[in-house]
């Protein structure tokens, strides 16, 4: 599945050191530096691990008593609240952007895809770490429903929530998207996933850190670059606080 | 040709020496701002709810963080910048040791080192007003902690900053798991980090209370040349 999407992978690995110029003119030679060393951690963990390498996986009994609610832990709109009451009856999530095939799926719509359950490690950026059960199709079916064109390079992520008056998204290259683990996940530990995780889908990109896991999820697009979207920089926390945009570090 | 006789520190002893303190100073400081995202450390696989925590840890100040206000992203970028300096600087030194005989020669312990007598003369001849200065060797105590910091101190700090990576576990799960679990690796992070602060603090304690310009010299220009061979 991978292997069809090698040009596509090289295509991308080619497109960041161009992002990573456009940085230098903004940060300078410490931030070239910064972004030099992020791309090694990348590539090690690449060339170390196989592309497929799996996340570890844990026992039922090895679970947390619950997963931390972190950043956005609703959405605050009217007409979340009222999707929450309805549980969701009318939610959508689209797969747009370098597609031959658009989607627009319902819950239910997603329920009736292979299912995936998993119980992982959810790593947050500021240290810690929570473990359960998330269940929920597989990101590479809906790609591959969608057919997704050659020269999509990166899989965004559009999210409903808002935090410092901006829209939530993320973004991963095709390596993470084709990845077994990573999935739509709409149930957490057998129950459809709490306000506070996301509901009613969020990702998970199990080899990178929390605030790569868009809650809320609206919409899967796939772009070539992400010049274009907000500030360019492929993430909420990447645009706003210059987060790394390889989180599995 | 004859090659000279080597000097008290190699060129590769003394330029690991000083990029390794840099590491270090960029890694501890910028790791104290890390460790204000979440004061709270747990021992197993997981743990995010501060009443679990076996320790909850100060908040550092900003005047001792890089950079100097709280920022976890800048300071996750200097801290995973320095950290392949200092992984690769640990890598050369501890090969080049190995090739050189270095190791040992200099740091490698003889059952003897360890007795009462041989640490207690170590530290005499190291208290001020003693003249000796200019051994080719390391005394006992040097070698147990210099051999205890190369071979457990630094090189768990790598190993624990390694298996908190979410990126390198599907490399190596072996590594969390021998570790006690990832929350497990992140504690014996913070612990190795002020473990080695104290070899640090003391390390330069002993260089200022005995021929201090004298030792520092010795470190950048690499002291005299051993007059004889039976030193090396």
């Amino acid at each position: 599945m991978t292997d069809i999407k090698r040009r596509t992978l090289l295509a991308g690995m080619a497109a960041l050191p161009a992002a990573a110029c456009s940085e230098l003119a903004e940060t300078g030679p410490v931030g070239d530096l910064f972004d030099t060393a992020e791309s090694w951690h990348r590539t090690a963990h690449r060339a170390l691990a196989k592309r497929q390498a799996l996340a570890p996986e844990y026992r039922p009994d090895q679970r947390s008593p619950d997963v931390k609610g972190n950043g956005s832990q609703t959405v605050d709109t009217a007409e979340y609240r009222a999707q929450l009451a309805n549980g969701f009856t009318d939610w959508r999530l689209e797969v747009r952007g370098l597609v031959e095939n658009p989607l627009s799926l319902s819950i239910a719509d997603l329920h009736a895809l292979p299912q995936q359950t998993q119980i992982t490690r959810h790593d947050c950026v500021e240290g810690w770490s929570a473990i359960a059960e998330w269940s929920g199709p597989q990101l590479s079916i809906l790609l591959d429903t969608a057919r997704v064109r050659e020269e999509a390079n990166f899989i965004v992520f559009r999210c409903a929530d808002r935090l410092y008056n901006r829209d939530y998204y993320e973004s991963i290259d095709m390596v993470d998207a084709y990845h077994p683990q990573t999935i739509i996940a709409h149930e957490l530990n057998g129950a459809p996933l709490p306000e506070k995780n996301g509901a009613p889908l969020r990702m998970r990109i199990e080899r990178q850190l929390g605030y790569k896991h868009a809650k809320y999820l609206t919409a899967i697009e796939a772009v070539a670059n992400f010049d274009e979207i907000y500030d360019g920089k492929g993430g909420f926390w990447e645009d706003l606080g210059d987060y790394q945009w390889y989180a599995g570090i | 040709m004859i090659r000279k006789p080597p000097r008290r520190h190699s060129l590769l002893t003394r330029t690991w020496h000083w990029i390794n303190a840099i590491a270090l100073i960029v890694l501890f400081m910028s790791g104290l701002n890390i460790s204000n995202a979440h004061r709270f450390l747990y021992w197993g696989n997981y743990g995010y709810d501060p009443a679990d925590a076996w320790m909850t840890v100060m908040r550092f100040p900003a005047w001792i963080t890089i950079p100097q206000r709280y920022d976890l992203a800048e300071a996750r970028d200097w801290h995973s910048t320095f950290a392949w300096i200092f992984a690769l600087g640990l890598l050369t030194m501890w090969i080049g040791s190995l090739i050189s005989r270095h190791f040992w020669r200099d740091i490698a312990t003889k059952p003897s080192d360890w007795s009462l007598r041989s640490i207690l003369q170590a530290i005499k001849e190291h208290l001020p007003g003693s003249s000796r200065i200019e051994d080719r060797t390391y005394n006992p105590v040097q070698r147990i902690a210099y051999g205890i910091v190369l071979g457990m101190f630094l090189p768990m700090m790598v190993f624990t900053g390694l298996a908190i990576s979410p990126g390198i576990e599907p490399a190596a799960p072996w590594l969390v798991d021998w570790l006690g679990g990832r929350q497990s690796a992140r504690s014996l992070h913070f612990i190795f980090s002020w473990a080695l602060f104290g070899f640090v603090a003391v390390h330069i304690v002993m260089v200022l209370a005995s021929h201090p310009l004298k030792r520092i010299s010795h470190m950048i220009a690499g002291g005299p040349r051993a007059e004889d061979g039976t030193n090396d």
